[in-house]
């Protein structure tokens, strides 16, 4: 993995070098690359004087965090309550042999990570699977296998990297 | 920047809710198809088109109300806009097959107020719900806003304020529920010049999203909140500690403050009364645990969220060691009511001890599902018969769940329990954050007690042994009940196991984990038995207690199931019996939901067939 100096000094600066930003700067740098790479947290912690340690510490402990990299596509299963009574446990066991992988992990291909949430607050809509940030709500075990299908074989957009404004 | 045309130039309003839910059913798509027609049909001066924050109603969404007639329009789709504009907004028309229609046998009723999902609500802190535009702040303002806080900060002493909130009776709506203004007085009796005020938006209960929806649709009534509460305490600095789940929410509360900063009603001198104070917005990663008050202290200073001993109270020293007070999106923002329309007329709602009104996010096996406020003292049969239209496809009621994960399971007998703090407490639940998940016939409990129990053991954040190993052999316990393997004893060793993780635990989060399973054995404890005993699942949900099996009688042989088992568990040619391999099947439950109701032939049977 290749990473940026520059663009992680801007991250940095942009908090002022600050040790209490550490969880945000955790946030943009997962922004910028979809994962956290070893050499970014090593920057990190160099940068905010924070004992890496500390910093793997933080990134191990938020759920937000990946310490490996993800898939083209990522998919959501909600599994909080309101969607685990409306049927959501089904759907993830179909997804996870679909896919062939646990909660967690990328498929083998790099194509799509698997993960869960615990709840998306649009309890509505449940049972929820997003992927890639759309939502697909009132999912059945059906329509879950459909979802995966459509993107298999799609290709993913092109991940634009965000310039931001100093 | 942009001149905003103003309200009054309009002849009609359309009011395009853009809460989560709606957002995620293409709310966006609609209003811009909603402009792109009233454009086409040269519209475009007479009728606007607002998107409002959430309107409750998360069922029926997306939604659309024409103002000032108060026209609720539901499940709207791009293809029905052209006939809304033409018939509606052009000729004057409502359209009938658009409008909410509460069963087939029923008419369809026009009007948002006239629905009973509506009706029966009381709105205090959603008082603003779905009739302005959260990114403008103009709006917020010409619906009285922040006047409360030019009271507060001319005509009220820091003193007065908090006598106010005493007086008003109001408690925390995080769950605990300690008074407010108890609070407030104690961090401001604390020496020391820099104290900091913080709004817990770390709403982590799966079901709960009324600090989400409050935040989206209303944010500028908790920065009222907290501003007056940052005058009461003396404090200059605020924080809002919003989850990461909910980047809508960031989104608004930040163009809010922004704006609010604009007007001079937040940062230096705010009103010209020589007050500084300014709110910051921290997200959170996704820790349940910094939900939990000096957990989430932690986070914000950047930390691992993991919490510590109480006393000392974040009161006395919280963030960065400075007394820190901590109120939930809730409280903060029933705060502006409270000062504008004073503490007599709040405290007259609701029940003894608990005043004011509640947020409930109903959801589950409800047919409204959505957001209610309703004031205490209400019982938990109106809200899911009267407001929530009662359980879809006529099936039988069997509990609610309240309180999130720390919360408990109240059964069919206690429907007519009035909410309000204590009752709840007694019954063996907890108010919560406000979350009520409705479980019907179809919902085994044993099942729903090692969901919660393996979402705390999972949430655990490690530090305190009680919590980090209890609950997980807690969970390994009912695990093994789900899975055919209950042993003779186990509710005895559940019940004295929980018992201890709920005394010695560090934080909350570990003291109320085992209420899921204690009122679970409490009301169902026939549910663990069968389980245990006859290796059966009353209600067919655990996979390894169930089989599922052709009906040799009702199969037409029509090869649907066979053709979508993903296993090819299932045999049988075309106009014959069908049957199903219960060594292959992987029980993922695709065969009954493909089998046409005209034969209904695959039934789920519980103890699993060998």
């Amino acid at each position: 993995m290749k990473i940026n100096a520059k663009d992680l000094s801007r991250i940095v600066s942009k908090y002022h070098d600050e040790k209490s930003s550490l969880i945000a700067v955790l946030q943009d740098v997962q922004e910028e690359y979809h994962w956290l790479p070893p050499e970014a947290l090593r920057f990190v912690s160099e940068k905010l004087c924070i004992p890496l340690i500390d910093v793997y510490s933080v990134a191990t402990f938020y759920r937000a965090f990946s310490l490996t990299p993800r898939g083209e596509h990522v998919v959501t299963v909600c599994l909080g309550t309101a969607c685990h009574v409306r049927g959501a446990p089904l759907v993830l066991d179909r997804i996870r042999n679909r896919l062939r992988v646990e909660p967690g992990c990328t498929t083998g291909d790099g194509k799509f990570t698997l993960e869960s949430v615990n709840c998306l607050g649009a309890c509505a809509l449940a049972p929820i699977v997003v992927v890639d940030g759309k939502y697909h709500g009132q999912t059945t075990v059906k329509k879950a296998a459909q979802i995966i299908e459509e993107y298999h074989t799609k290709r993913p957009k092109k991940r634009v990297t965000r310039r931001r404004k100093k | 920047m942009k001149r905003r045309r103003k309200t009054e130039e309009f002849r009609l309003h359309l009011l395009v809710c853009a809460g989560t839910g709606c957002v995620a059913n293409h709310a966006f798509d609609i209003k811009e198809e909603l402009q792109k027609e009233i454009a086409r049909k040269k519209l475009s001066d007479e009728i606007g088109v607002v998107t409002t924050g959430c309107q409750g109603f998360c069922e029926r969404g997306p939604i659309v109300i024409v103002q000032p007639d108060g026209i609720f329009y539901q499940r709207m789709k791009k293809k029905d806009i052209p006939h809304l504009v033409e018939e509606h907004l052009l000729k004057g028309r409502p359209v009938k097959e658009l409008m909410y229609i509460p069963s087939p046998r029923e008419a369809p009723v026009p009007k948002m107020m006239d629905i009973e999902f509506f009706k029966h609500q009381r709105l205090i802190i959603l008082r603003n719900r779905g009739r302005l535009d959260p990114e403008n702040i103009d709006e917020y303002i010409g619906f009285n806003g922040y006047q409360a806080l030019e009271i507060a900060l001319t005509r009220m002493t820091p003193e007065r304020i908090i006598k106010e909130v005493k007086a008003s009776g109001l408690r925390g709506r995080g769950g605990a529920g300690f008074p407010t203004g108890m609070k407030w007085d104690l961090c401001r009796r604390e020496p020391g010049r820099i104290k900091y005020i913080i709004c817990n938006g770390d709403e982590g209960d799966p079901g709960a999203f009324m600090d989400r929806s409050v935040l989206e649709a209303d944010p500028h009534s908790v920065i009222e909140g907290m501003t007056i509460g940052a005058r009461a305490i003396s404090v200059h600095k605020g924080f809002v500690y919003v989850r990461s789940e909910y980047p809508l929410a960031v989104k608004r509360l930040k163009i809010a403050l922004s704006q609010a900063e604009e007007y001079g009603l937040l940062g230096k001198d705010i009103l010209g009364t020589n007050f500084d104070f300014d709110i910051e917005v921290v997200q959170g990663a996704g820790a349940f645990v910094c939900g939990e008050e000096t957990a989430l202290i932690a986070s914000i200073e950047g930390k691992v969220g993991r919490p510590r001993q109480r006393p000392p109270y974040p009161s006395e020293k919280g963030l960065w060691g400075k007394p820190t007070n901590i109120n939930n999106v809730e409280t903060w923002a029933n705060v502006p009511m409270i000062i504008s329309r004073g503490a007599k007329w709040f405290s007259s709602i609701g029940t003894k001890t608990s005043k004011g009104t509640k947020i409930f996010s109903l959801v589950g096996k409800i047919n409204n599902t959505g957001l209610v406020e309703v004031p205490m003292g209400i019982t938990m049969r109106e809200i899911i018969y009267d407001i929530g239209g009662g359980i879809p496809q006529g099936k039988e009621f069997k509990a609610v769940q309240t309180g999130g994960p720390s919360g408990g399971c109240i059964p069919k007998n206690m429907l007519d329990l009035p909410i309000d703090y204590e009752s709840l407490t007694q019954a063996g639940s907890m108010m919560g954050s406000g979350g009520m998940i409705v479980m019907d016939e179809d919902t085994c409990m044993v099942d729903v007690a090692r969901y919660f129990l393996n979402f705390t053991q999972e949430e655990s954040c490690g530090k305190c042994p009680p919590c980090r190993m209890g609950t997980k052999h807690m969970v390994y316990t009912l695990d093994r009940k789900t899975k055919g393997k209950g042993r003779e004893g186990d509710i005895q060793f559940l019940e004295s196991i929980a018992e201890n993780v709920k005394l010695s635990s560090l934080c909350g989060l570990g003291q109320t984990a085992p209420h899921p399973v204690l009122t679970t054995l409490r009301y169902f404890r026939d549910e663990y038995e069968a389980h245990i005993k006859e290796k059966r699942c009353p209600a067919l949900v655990c996979k390894d207690l169930i089989s599922y099996v052709i009906d040799d009688k009702l199969c037409g042989g029509c090869t649907v199931c066979a053709k979508n088992c993903p296993s090819d568990a299932i045999s049988g040619e075309p106009k014959k019996i069908h049957t199903i391999d219960q060594q292959k099947c992987t029980k993922c439950g695709i065969c009954i939901t493909v089998c046409p109701p005209k034969f209904n032939a695959v039934k789920k049977v519980s103890p699993a067939v060998k």
